[in-house]
């Protein structure tokens, strides 16, 4: 179903007058506002009269991940600070987290988004929506919480984790939507299977997976042995969280709900504009956002766009599913992780530079699994076990408190690790996804 | 007597022990005593050697992550109750002794034992006040 017809079926040259009538307003309130965005403008020589067209919106600079580092906490900010309801945020790249702070009216825009994007997986009134995105500063848990209360529908909010519960909550309150990362769906699988309960023969219809890379592959094996529909979606943090994309059911391509978030697909080289179908990096501008708005921010994700006659109805457009990242982070389990954020770990545990590299794999559990080989160095080397078990343990629970994930140290003789001419090769990523 | 150990870091990989030996043998370096403590992922080989500088560099330069640490050499009568002397003198005067292993080194009837103790100064002291530190050749 469609849950606002009006805005995602509306003629595109209507909805292009729109996006303009909100890009005028948006470049005058953050020229006037944010120092940071004067500046921008002023080194590039451009006042918000200059932006008279969609197209004008290249004459704007990009803004970078490192930039929402370098305002942090709230540089960016657009408003009073006792606008601000809701802040969340994810971690950075080097672990000064990245801040996105909502207002009531944002609040509003994320939730239409979010029931847009529930809607598009048959999301009603009558439905049981299961939650086990994590809830917390992450913006999984709560943005799925906001969409299903725009709808109505029942929402169990059970955050990440707790499997045992969560299959007992999905057959006892015949769970009819699931929400959580793809990889986690498959696990809820397994292990129902394990405790004698046939998850295709409970109520699920539908799953709206996201936070994490997947594939087609993926998608078949979830759909059969859930019994249900996977649909794809698609945010992030700095943006607003989950509700940027969606699929409908068509299950081709992603609709951006570009009223609220305009898209460009750049040359990550040249920062040159390409048209629809060429394969380059997605960034995004917040037409109407009011606490940290973002102009032509780079995601950093790949991806192309296309505009095509969708048989669900709606004329937004559409996004591939993401190809891949234009820089090294890797997803494990939904959460963002930088090697250069496991080398800072390791530097401040051994006081050394360390030879590591970094395997993830998905295993039989079909959760990602992190494993970190660190070379011995004579620097921490002893002639007992438990000094080396010590700096393992140490290491291990620095990246979790960290990082917030769980990662195998496994300790390698000098050498081990392949040496190579300038950059170093520090991730193998195993995920047949 | 306070003598050297050399302590080589190990992976559990096939072949790898069998490299060391190699490696030794090469630099014509007799092994007197070893021993192996292992985890689920690693081992550390603990050996004592006749040339313990040559040794250390043969290793270091052969790729091997390797330090030595200072042990103490105890004589022990070989017969019934040797040890256990040995061990209560320790156990009286506060020796905590962290690991121990036997050598191949034998002085007329008395067999060589390796201890690494807490506090080393203290566990030589106590060697040699109660004569158990006599001279091994290594």
């Amino acid at each position: 179903m469609i849950w606002n017809p009006e805005a995602e079926c509306m003629p595109p040259e209507q909805r292009r007058r729109l996006q303009l009538a909100h890009l005028k307003n948006l470049v005058e309130r953050v020229y006037e506002k944010v120092p940071f965005y004067r500046k921008k403008f002023q080194q590039a020589g451009i006042t918000p009269k200059d932006i008279r067209s969609l197209e004008d919106i290249q004459k704007i600079p990009f803004t970078t991940k490192d930039e929402l580092r370098e305002t942090y906490p709230y540089g960016l900010l657009a408003v009073p600070e006792a606008e601000i309801e809701e802040v969340h945020m994810s971690s950075g790249t080097t672990g000064t987290p990245v801040v996105d702070a909502y207002t009531k009216k944002d609040i509003d825009v994320w939730s239409e988004s979010m029931a847009r994007t529930l809607a598009m997986a048959g999301t009603t009134r009558n439905d049981i929506i299961q939650n086990a995105y994590g809830y917390g500063l992450f913006t999984g848990g709560l943005g799925v919480h906001y969409g299903a209360k725009l709808i109505g529908a029942n929402i169990i909010p059970m955050s990440s984790g707790n499997t045992s519960k969560q299959i007992l909550v999905m057959r006892d309150f015949k769970t009819t939507i699931l929400t959580c990362t793809p990889s986690y769906s498959l696990f809820l699988a397994e292990a129902a299977k394990e405790e004698g309960i046939d998850i295709r023969s409970l109520s699920l219809k539908a799953g709206c997976f996201g936070a994490e890379p997947w594939s087609e592959n993926m998608r078949k094996e979830i759909e059969e042995k859930l019994g249900l529909q996977a649909y794809d979606i698609y945010g992030l943090t700095e943006i607003t969280g989950p509700g940027v994309s969606s699929e409908c059911e068509m299950k081709n391509g992603l609709h951006i709900n570009e009223d609220f978030f305009y898209p460009e697909v750049i040359d990550p080289e040249t920062g040159k504009v390409l048209p629809d179908g060429a394969k380059g990096e997605l960034v995004f501008t917040t037409l109407v956002k009011e606490g940290t708005p973002l102009l032509r921010y780079r995601t950093r994700d790949i991806t192309f766009l296309f505009h095509d006659e969708c048989p669900c109805g709606r004329t937004t457009v559409k996004m591939h599913r993401l190809f891949g990242r234009t820089d090294d982070m890797l997803i494990i389990r939904g959460v963002n992780v930088f090697p250069s954020q496991i080398e800072q770990i390791l530097m401040a545990v051994e006081g050394t530079d360390p030879h590591y590299l970094i395997v993830v794999e998905r295993g039989a559990s079909h959760l990602d699994e992190l494993e970190i080989m660190v070379e011995v160095e004579a620097k921490f080397f002893t002639d007992e076990t438990r000094g080396l078990e010590t700096i393992r343990s140490k290491i291990e629970h620095e990246i979790k408190s960290k990082l917030g994930i769980s990662a195998r140290i496994k300790l390698v003789e000098p050498k081990t690790i392949e040496r190579s001419i300038g950059k170093a090769k520090r991730v193998i990523d195993k995920r047949k996804i | 007597m306070i003598i050297k150990q050399i302590s080589i870091f190990l992976e559990n990989v096939a072949g790898r022990l069998a490299e060391v030996t190699k490696l030794l043998a090469k630099h014509e370096i007799n092994i007197r005593a070893m021993t192996i403590a292992d985890t689920a992922d690693f081992g550390i080989l603990r050996i004592v050697v006749d040339q313990p500088e040559k040794a250390l560099k043969a290793l270091r330069d052969g790729g091997f992550t390797a330090k030595t640490t200072e042990v103490l050499a105890v004589e022990v009568e070989d017969k019934p109750g040797g040890l256990a002397r040995v061990m209560e003198i320790f156990q009286q005067t506060h020796v905590n002794i962290e690991y121990l292993y036997v050598s191949l080194e034998k002085n007329k009837d008395k067999a060589v034992v390796i201890f690494k103790v807490e506090d080393l100064k203290l566990g030589q002291k106590i060697v040699e006040e109660h004569g158990l530190g006599g001279t091994v050749s290594f």
